[in-house]
């Protein structure tokens, strides 16, 4: 293998090497590569949702692959997803202007008791790295903040991470309140932490538990897919 | 020379503790309270949680401190409590080691900051530097007689906390959590530990693996660094089972008699410093001392042995070795 990087012109390309190009310079976490990529499909007049689609989130979800694999680690898929938000930072005007289809927004915290937040971070990053607007209510969230912040925010998602065993029954709390409130089925609802699985997950009224990052961000994107083809 | 550097001449093994929270938990503790703040606001029962160590036969107990970074107490507004918790913490420690009528080793716990490093995250290696010698001092002042860095992920804060030590002249250890597909949740394998340890210009006095999956995982990780033949006694501090969910209460599926085997296996399989992490409760440490004591030095457990006493791995390989999946080829390498 040899390093022939700058050889590589971008605008060059054809259109399909292009988009095959920028799935691996995301993989590569290259944001510079990114940012110029995002800029020739723009300027070869693709629409700002195509060039999201095909070129930005298509790469991030062979990263996520890799990563659920245990071929790619955290700092590689932080990278990408660094990357990925350069690209978006380009196309996010431009997707409010031309009105195109949001992907979802998320509402994401730590629940009441529980101030292990690395796993919630992570979740966080790699959501906005696919595409998504996250709204990060932090450490330790009563479920007022939640209900609250979903309201407010018009969110599609709710996730929730616990990391102790002492704090994952909260979750229950949430759901139940938003059963309570008739609002429960206005949103997808994701769980997460260390010692949870899908049983629990089940068990206490979730849409879904996500083992790791990356399946939260394809459990979010099968969700929101669902939820569009209802409309 | 300190406590523990005299004590790993001495013996040909020594026993830790075992968990804090899960005891701090059955003391009262409350979901989403710092446990650090029991320091000074329940010392007794801090007393307690360090006697119940020493009375079970621990060489070595941690002080409550984990969460004693700036970083850490930052989410609960102590920020700037770093040095009152901190040493109030190692104080107790002292008080109770001091009367334990045998050598008793007093380790300053410094757990992760949680926050990621630069360029991928907010942390630089100075502001990280600053909070774990913040925190070491504090340790020192209160009478510590090592640091013990614990559940690291990623080897820039290994780093950066083996370079705050350096600063402040404190003999430490550290171990890392290995919890992803065998690996650190950064990637990295039993063996990549092992050369970054070696490679550190403050090297510790011991390394090794602490918390992850449960303790299976945690013997193939042991065996690991033993396979790389490092030079610094290893250090084994695996959780007590795995959590189960059961009737509405959590539950770690390891008792003491299965601890008393993996304190053996993982004597076997190369470690010198031995205790628990999540869920080993006083009666856990009994039955591993005892075990220790009692159990003559035999071979490495082999993979297939590990899995029929301890239960099955989480993940196939732990990365070391031969590479088990294939790169892709990606089209700017030709």
């Amino acid at each position: 293998m040899s390093d022939e990087e700058d050889d590589l012109i971008l605008d060059e390309l054809s259109d399909e090497e292009l988009v095959l190009q920028m799935h691996d310079d995301l993989y590569d976490g290259m944001a510079d590569e990114i940012d110029e990529a995002v800029r020739i499909l723009l300027k070869r007049n693709w629409l700002p949702y195509d060039v999201l689609t095909k070129a930005l989130v298509e790469g991030m979800r062979i990263v996520g692959i890799d990563f659920r694999d245990g071929i790619l680690f955290v700092p590689e898929v932080l990278l990408a997803a660094g990357a990925m938000k350069k690209g978006m930072g380009i196309l996010k005007p431009l997707l409010i202007e031309t009105g195109a289809p949001q992907l979802g927004k998320m509402v994401i915290g730590t629940v009441k008791g529980d101030i292990h937040d690395i796993g919630k971070n992570l979740v966080a990053m790699m959501m906005e790295g696919a595409g998504f607007e996250v709204v990060d209510l932090g450490i330790n969230n009563p479920v007022d903040d939640y209900i609250d912040a979903l309201k407010r925010e018009k969110a599609d998602i709710l996730g929730m991470s616990a990391l102790l065993t002492t704090t994952m029954p909260y979750m229950k709390i949430v759901i139940d309140t938003m059963v309570e409130q008739g609002i429960r089925d206005d949103y997808i609802v994701l769980v997460g932490g260390a010692p949870l699985n899908e049983e629990f997950g089940k068990a206490i009224g979730s849409d879904a538990y996500c083992r790791d990052a990356a399946v939260a961000v394809e459990t979010a994107k099968e969700f929101m897919a669902r939820k569009h083809n209802q409309l | 020379m300190n406590l523990l550097s005299k004590l790993l001449a001495e013996k040909d093994w020594l026993m830790a503790d075992g968990a804090t929270g899960t005891n701090l938990f059955n003391r009262g503790l409350e979901a989403g309270e710092a446990p650090e703040l029991w320091n000074v606001d329940q010392p007794d029962k801090i007393r307690a949680l360090y006697q119940d160590a020493v009375d079970a036969g621990s060489d070595i107990f941690l002080t409550n401190s984990f969460g004693g970074t700036a970083a850490r107490l930052k989410l609960h507004n102590a920020q700037d409590r770093v040095r009152e918790l901190s040493k109030a913490a190692a104080e107790l420690g002292r008080e109770v080691a001091d009367k334990a009528g045998r050598p008793v080793v007093v380790a300053g716990s410094v757990g992760p900051t949680g926050e990621i490093f630069e360029p991928l995250g907010p942390l630089s290696h100075a502001a990280a530097v600053d909070m774990f010698q913040e925190q070491g001092a504090a340790l020192l002042e209160g009478g510590a007689d090592v640091l013990w860095l614990e559940t690291i992920s990623a080897p820039e804060e290994y780093k950066a906390a083996a370079e705050a030590f350096a600063n402040i002249d404190a003999p430490w250890v550290g171990t890392m959590s290995f919890d992803t597909a065998g690996r650190t949740m950064m990637g990295l394998t039993s063996s990549d530990m092992v050369g970054m340890v070696q490679g550190l210009d403050n090297r510790p006095l011991g390394f090794g693996a602490n918390c992850g999956v449960g303790a299976s995982d945690l013997l193939r990780t042991i065996r690991g660094f033993a396979e790389a033949n490092p030079e610094l006694p290893i250090i084994a501090k695996g959780n007590a089972g795995i959590p189960k969910f059961v009737h509405g209460h959590i539950h770690y599926d390891g008792t003491p008699e299965l601890m008393g085997q993996y304190a053996v296996m993982v004597r076997n399989s190369g470690a010198k410093i031995i205790g628990g992490c999540c869920g080993t409760m006083p009666e856990h440490l009994v039955a591993m001392r005892k075990a220790l004591e009692e159990t003559p030095m035999g071979p490495a457990p082999t993979d297939e042995e590990i899995q029929a006493v301890l239960g099955g791995f989480s993940s196939d390989s732990d990365g070391t070795g031969e590479a088990t999946a294939p790169k892709r080829i990606r089209r700017r390498q030709k």
